[in-house]
């Protein structure tokens, strides 16, 4: 691409040229419009002044014959800003008048209607400047003509101011487009210029860079930040895949490789069929765990990509919490701890009744797992309540809790604390937490208590039989499904 | 013996199927199709039906309804790599009395099977007491007893005996039972479901003779009287 062409085919410069031609044409209309009324305006006038001289002059001769005539049009011919006449006998020799020169055939036509001539105005020191007029002629009896004309002067000039302001007018246009560019091309243009360099440099793999943002909220402002926006959500999305990626590497390699070692040893030293059939066991209890692992990765997923809003309905959480407590009350109580619920009566809450009950039971399994306290009884307490409009569901115990330091980082998949590697658990039940309380609508926090951990998730409220609030829940989901 | 047809397009899992099943005692036929497996199970007489969700020519979904429509009502244990809890409850909506989902370990599948061979065919041949050994259950007076001793149970714990005694004699997977007794349809990572078993355990065997609640190691737990 030449330099000229890549120039020409710039916003700027498409911009700026329509500009110029829209506004050419439009002042041309304008201008030729004006032209054309003036011109008739002041050609009729013309007329009428020819016309009403011509019946004066022809009167004065009916009245006082050609020497009243002649003397009449001698001394209005004085006059600064007279008109032209010219009289001539019938053998054509000019009687009286102010024109030098005429064009002999309009003396020849007598009233031949009014026409536009050239001439040379006498006794003026502009004698040999041509000028134009409107003139008309009149026989008399007698073979006398008469002429009599306006000067054209003030119409020309009038035409010419015209011709002059449209010209300085296209010149403004042509400046003012140029203008126009230059603001186009240095402000706008190279702001989205500068976009797609950003955008450009990313691409290749930065994912950390960021579009500028001048700070006066225009619409490049607001394009970029919502950019930046995207892009740091998507550089999470990448981080996070990576890290999966390592961790799968790390945790599915594990028992990958766990099992391998055993199958080979299996087949090197087992003795007899009961050292296949204890191989084979501990094989098929490593599949399980990897089985296990699969289902939880595939179950975040199919979590993560489903739409905020779908499959919820209103839910008792007093009876899903009481239910959830009976499975887990025995566990809890063999290994010497209590489990409290704590659920106003009549609290529902919009969301997916397995959802839920899956999390009640991640987060009771993990407070089981590492909310032991160093002293005395591991408590663990379920609890729901209503505030600031949102249903908080809660488990918490009263063990040592998790540093502040990390509480963001065990959310993420496979990621275990160093304290609990050596706990059987796949690492993604608390992801799986995370996704379900994503998708309805809120999140997953963790609190340190004094002692202990609290780990809540919000739910929207929602009425008992769904028909209270049903208009606006119908709202909802229509606005969630657009 | 049961009378099964797998309704299964992929051969290496289907004849693992088959094979398994035949070496239980059962007589097992294939179907690689959905067309050709709705009218084997049309023309002959099987027990159990066992039926892939993915299958050439006509889904299992598709059968399974068409089956249903015919009248046909024929147990049905849909096995699916659709293992989510929405696709469990399309594949029961459509007919199908079990969901099974892939890769599944063989007992699972064969305790499932059994116990959907059990199952009353209809209202009227839901026994109202159940028993194993000197153990009974009586389902309208809520009330359990063993020998002469009257055995106090929770709700929950009641569920679980009637279950594990709708059962008797066949394996029940931890799973089954948190499905069956509790309506959950996730695994939990924790015994969670041996300790309920244990307390039961507690209360129906402890203290007397013979036990009758067992243990199946990797399978999961069965009910019978050890004089069988």
């Amino acid at each position: 691409m030449t330099r000229l062409t890549r120039f020409t085919r710039t916003t700027a410069f498409k911009l700026s040229l329509l500009y110029v031609g829209v506004f050419t044409v439009m002042s041309g209309f304008l201008v030729v419009y004006v032209a054309e009324n003036t011109d008739h305006l002041m050609s009729e006038q013309v007329v009428q002044s020819v016309d009403s001289e011509l019946k004066g002059l022809a009167d004065v001769y009916v009245r006082g014959g050609v020497r009243d005539l002649v003397e009449t049009i001698d001394r209005r011919s004085r006059h600064p800003d007279a008109s032209l006449y010219l009289l001539t006998d019938f053998a054509g020799n000019a009687l009286v008048g102010n024109i030098a020169r005429l064009p002999t055939v309009v003396l020849e036509e007598a009233d031949g209607g009014l026409r536009r001539v050239r001439y040379t105005r006498l006794g003026q020191n502009t004698e040999d400047i041509e000028r134009q007029a409107m003139v008309r002629t009149f026989e008399l009896r007698g073979g006398f003509r008469l002429l009599v004309g306006r000067d054209l002067g003030d119409q020309l000039k009038f035409s010419n101011l015209l011709a002059n302001a449209l010209r300085l007018w296209l010149v403004v246009i042509v400046l003012m487009g140029a203008i126009t560019w230059f603001f186009v091309n240095s402000r706008v243009m190279k702001r989205i210029d500068d976009i797609s360099a950003t955008s450009r440099t990313i691409m290749h793999g930065d994912l950390t860079g960021r579009l500028s943002v001048a700070g006066n909220n225009d619409e490049f402002d607001r394009l970029a930040i919502n950019l930046n926006t995207m892009l740091e959500r998507i550089e999470l999305l990448m981080q996070s895949m990576k890290d999966v990626t390592d961790n799968i590497a790390h945790d599915l390699k594990t028992p990958l490789t766990r099992l391998q070692t055993r199958i080979e040893i299996a087949l090197r030293d087992a003795k007899g069929e009961e050292g296949y059939r204890d191989a084979l066991e501990a094989t098929l209890d490593e599949t399980d765990h990897l089985l296990r692992i699969f289902n939880a990765l595939l179950r975040i997923a199919r979590i993560e990509s489903m739409a905020p809003g779908t499959v919820m309905e209103p839910t008792d959480l007093n009876k899903m919490v009481a239910e959830i407590a009976e499975l887990y009350e025995p566990l809890v109580e063999d290994e010497g701890g209590r489990l409290e619920t704590e659920v106003p009566a009549g609290l529902y809450a919009e969301c997916n009744k397995d959802l839920i009950s899956q999390v009640l039971v991640n987060l009771t399994e993990n407070a089981l797992k590492y909310g032991r306290p160093i002293e005395g009884d591991l408590v663990i307490r379920m609890s729901a309540r209503l505030e600031d409009d949102r249903v908080q569901l809660s488990v918490s115990d009263n063990g040592a809790g998790i540093p502040e330091k990390d509480q963001d980082r065990v959310k993420e998949r496979f990621v275990r604390l160093e304290e609990s590697r050596s706990e059987p658990g796949t690492g993604l039940g608390l992801s799986l937490v995370k996704a379900v309380a994503r998708l309805h609508g809120g999140e997953l926090r963790f609190k340190n208590e004094t002692p202990g951990l609290s780990a809540r998730i919000d739910l929207k409220p929602a009425e008992p039989d769904g028909s209270g609030s049903g208009n606006g829940q119908d709202g909802k989901t229509g606005e969630k499904r657009s | 013996m049961l009378r099964i047809l797998v309704i299964e397009d992929d051969p290496e899992a289907a004849s693992y199927l088959v094979k398994g099943l035949t070496e239980l005692g059962h007589t097992a036929d294939q179907a690689a199709d959905g067309q050709t497996g709705l009218q084997m199970s049309l023309d002959s007489d099987y027990d159990i039906l066992i039926v892939d969700r993915m299958l050439p020519r006509l889904d299992g979904l598709s059968v399974i309804q068409q089956l249903r429509d015919e009248g046909n009502h024929t147990p049905v244990l849909i096995l699916s790599a659709l293992g989510q809890v929405d696709d469990r409850v399309k594949g029961l909506k459509a007919g199908g009395d079990d969901y099974l989902p892939k890769p599944y370990a063989f007992t699972e599948l064969q305790a499932r099977v059994e116990a959907l061979a059990r199952r009353p065919k209809s209202a009227s041949q839901v026994e109202t007491t159940y028993t194993v050994g000197d153990l009974t259950l009586d389902r309208m007076a809520h009330s359990c007893r063993r020998g002469e001793t009257e055995i106090p149970l929770q709700p929950r714990e009641f569920r679980l005996l009637e279950y594990l005694m709708q059962n008797a004699g066949q394996v029940v997977t931890r799973t089954m039972l948190l499905e069956n007794v509790w309506e959950y349809h996730f695994d939990p990572q924790t015994n969670v479901i041996d300790v309920h078993i244990s307390r039961l355990r507690g209360k129906i065997d402890k203290g007397f003779a013979t036990p009758l609640l067992h243990t199946i190691r990797g399978a999961g737990y069965t009910i019978r009287d050890a004089a069988h």
